[in-house]
C-alpha cells in the first residue's frame, strides 16, 4: 500500500513536470486525502471478516448444537440468511437503513439498486461508499441469522426464507437506521458502537417472539436434545470471536485508534465473560464445561458490543464478566420459564445485548462518549430508552411478521417431519453415514 | 466349547486384549454397546439443561474357546477389566453347540 501511495505521488509529480499545471497536482492531492487506504482496508477486511462468523462461523456455532438430523437445516439458515440479505440490501434495504432520513424513523427510497452509492466517500468519510454499504450488508446477515437458533429443528424452510426477507426489511433496516442511519435514536445520543441494540437486542427479542410463537420442539423436556457434535460448536464459537474484531474494531470505520481501543476492548471482554460463565457453573453445578466457555465467550463479545469503542480495557473486563455471568442466568430463566429458544438467542444475544447497552451508558469514557461513572448519569437513561424502543419494536414487529408468514406458508413442519429431521424433510438430505 | 461374552469399560478394552493374547488366545469380536446395570447411567449437562443418559456406553467382547481354557480365560478378563467401582461390567458364559471356519470347513474344537 505504501508503494502504491508513492506510486500515485509520482505519477501526481510527474504529471506536474509534464503538464506545469499546478490544477492537475492539488486535484491529485484532494483524491488522495479524500480516500484513506488503511481505512478502507480495514474496513474492506473487517467486512469478511463478519461474513466470517456467519458462514461458518455461526452454521458451526449452531450446527453443532442441534440434533444430527437437523444440523443441515440449521447451518443452512445461515448460508441462506447472508444471500437473502445480499440482495435485499442492494435492492432495498441499504437504502431504507441509509437512505435520506425520514422524520427520524426510516431512509428514503433514493438509494434503491444502490443508486448514488459507488467508489467514492459520501461526505465526511474516508472509505468508499461501496465499502461502508457492504460492511452494513454484513451487519443485516448476521443479525437474521442469529434469530434462526431459536426456531431451529421445527420451522419450515419456506417460513424462514420468507421471514428473513420481511424481517431484515421491516425490523432491521429502520432500527439500524434510528441508530446509524441519522434517526432518532442517534438524535437522543443513544451510544451503540457496533450493534448491541440493533444486532442482538433485536435479534435476541425476536427470537424470544418467534419461540413464544412457534411453541416448544416436540419431545422438549422428555426427549434427549443435547448437542451432537460439540466440537463444532467450539470451532463456531472460535470463529465468531476472531470475526468480532472486523465486527467491533472495524465499526471504527478507520484504522485509528478508536479501532485499536475497540479491538483490545473485545478480546478481554470476551476472555472475562467466559471465566464469568465458567466460574459460575462450576460453583452452581460444580463443572466446569467447554460448551459453558464458549457460551460465555460469545456473551462477553455481545455484551461489549455497544460499548467497544467507548470504554478503556478494565470497564471491558467488568462489562465482559458482567455479561458472561448474566447470560448464564438468562439461559437458566429459559429453563424455568419453559419456552424453548433452542439455542439461547434470547439469553445470549438478548439478555447480553440488554446488559452491554446499559453498561454503555455507566463505563463509556473515550472516543466522544461519557458515562455514569464518568460523570454523565443522563447517558443510562438515554441507553434505557434505546434498550427498550428495541425491545418494544422487534418484539412487536416480530409477532405480526410471524403472524404473516404463517397466515401465507404455515410456519412449522408437521410433527412426523420433526420426529424424522428437518435434514431429510426439507432438504432431502442427511449429514452423516 | 464355550462362548465368553464379556461387557466392560471402554477403556479397559487394551488390557483385556493383552491379557487373552498372553494366553494364547487367538481371536476375538469386539463390539460398540451401549447398556446400564447398576451404574444406572450418569448424567449430562449442556448450558444448565440435564440429561439424565441411561445407557452407557460399552465394550463387548466375545471370544470362543476350548471347554479346558474356560476358567484362566475368565480369571484374565475378570483380572485385566477390574476397576473396583460400579459398572465394571459382567461375563456371560454359554455353551457353544459348534463352530465352523469358513475358509476350511473345519469344525468343532479345530475351529476354535
Amino acid at each position: 500500500m505504501f508503494l502504491y501511495q508513492l506510486h500515485k505521488i509520482g505519477l501526481c509529480f510527474s504529471m506536474v513536470v509534464i503538464f506545469g499545471a499546478l490544477s492537475i497536482s492539488s486535484a491529485c492531492a484532494e483524491e488522495i486525502a479524500k480516500i484513506n487506504e488503511g481505512n478502507t482496508s480495514w474496513v474492506l477486511t473487517s467486512s469478511a471478516l463478519v461474513l466470517a462468523m456467519i458462514v461458518p462461523g455461526l452454521a458451526l456455532f449452531y450446527g453443532g448444537m442441534v440434533r444430527s438430523k437437523n444440523v443441515l437445516s440449521t447451518m443452512m439458515h445461515s448460508f441462506i440468511s447472508i444471500c437473502i440479505v445480499s440482495v435485499v440490501w442492494v435492492f432495498w434495504g441499504y437504502s431504507l437503513a441509509f437512505g435520506p432520513d425520514v422524520s427520524g424513523i426510516i431512509g428514503g427510497l433514493d438509494m434503491m439498486g444502490l443508486a448514488g452509492v459507488g467508489p467514492e466517500p459520501s461526505e465526511g468519510s474516508t472509505i468508499p461508499h461501496m465499502a461502508f454499504m457492504v460492511f452494513q450488508l454484513m451487519f443485516a446477515a448476521i443479525t437474521v441469522a442469529l434469530i434462526s437458533g431459536a426456531i431451529a429443528e421445527r420451522i419450515k424452510f419456506s417460513a424462514f426464507v420468507l421471514f428473513a426477507t420481511l424481517w431484515v426489511t421491516l425490523i432491521y433496516a429502520p432500527l439500524a437506521h434510528w441508530v446509524w442511519g441519522g434517526g432518532w435514536l442517534a438524535g437522543l445520543g443513544e451510544l451503540d458502537f457496533a450493534g448491541g441494540t440493533v444486532v442482538h437486542i433485536s435479534s435476541g427479542v425476536a427470537a424470544l417472539t418467534c419461540a413464544l410463537v412457534l411453541g416448544k420442539r416436540s419431545g422438549y423436556g422428555t426427549d434427549n436434545m443435547s448437542p451432537h457434535n460439540l466440537p463444532f460448536t467450539i470451532i463456531g464459537a472460535g470463529l465468531l470471536w476472531v470475526g468480532w474484531f472486523g465486527f467491533n474494531a472495524g465499526s471504527a470505520l478507520a484504522a485509528d485508534g478508536i479501532a485499536s481501543s475497540a479491538f483490545v476492548a473485545t478480546q478481554v471482554a470476551a476472555a472475562a465473560g467466559a471465566l464469568a460463565w465458567l466460574g459460575v457453573e462450576w460453583g452452581y453445578r460444580g463443572t466446569p464445561t467447554m460448551l459453558g466457555a464458549a457460551s460465555g465467550a460469545v456473551a462477553g463479545l455481545v455484551a461489549i458490543t455497544p460499548a467497544a469503542g467507548f470504554v478503556g480495557p478494565v470497564s471491558a473486563i467488568l462489562i465482559g464478566f458482567g455479561g458472561g455471568a448474566i447470560c448464564y442466568l438468562g439461559v437458566f430463566l429459559k429453563n424455568k420459564m419453559g419456552y424453548d429458544d433452542a439455542l439461547d438467542v434470547l439469553g445470549i444475544h438478548g439478555i447480553g445485548g440488554t446488559w452491554g447497552a446499559l453498561a454503555t451508558g455507566l463505563f463509556a469514557s473515550v472516543g466522544g462518549g461519557t458515562g455514569l461513572f464518568f460523570g454523565n448519569p443522563g447517558q443510562v437513561l438515554i441507553q434505557a430508552i434505546g434498550v427498550g424502543a428495541t425491545w418494544i419494536f422487534a418484539g412487536l414487529g416480530t409477532f405480526v411478521i410471524l403472524k404473516i408468514v404463517d397466515a401465507l406458508v404455515g410456519l412449522r413442519v408437521s410433527k412426523e417431519e420433526e420426529v424424522l429431521g428437518l435434514d431429510l424433510t426439507q432438504h432431502s438430505e442427511r449429514a452423516y453415514g | 466349547m464355550k462362548l465368553i461374552q464379556a461387557i466392560i469399560k471402554p477403556f479397559k478394552l487394551d488390557e483385556v486384549k493383552e491379557a487373552l493374547i498372553e494366553l494364547g488366545i487367538q481371536g476375538m469380536t469386539v463390539t460398540e454397546v451401549k447398556g446400564f446395570g447398576r451404574q444406572k447411567g450418569h448424567k449430562e449437562t449442556y448450558r444448565g439443561t440435564e440429561y439424565q443418559i441411561e445407557f452407557v456406553p460399552k465394550i463387548k467382547l466375545e471370544i470362543a474357546v476350548v471347554d479346558s481354557r474356560v476358567n484362566e480365560a475368565l480369571e484374565a478378563i475378570t483380572r485385566a477389566a477390574k476397576t473396583g467401582s460400579i459398572g465394571d461390567g459382567k461375563i456371560f458364559v454359554t455353551e457353544l453347540q459348534s463352530i465352523i471356519r469358513i475358509r476350511t470347513g473345519e469344525t468343532g474344537e479345530g475351529a476354535v
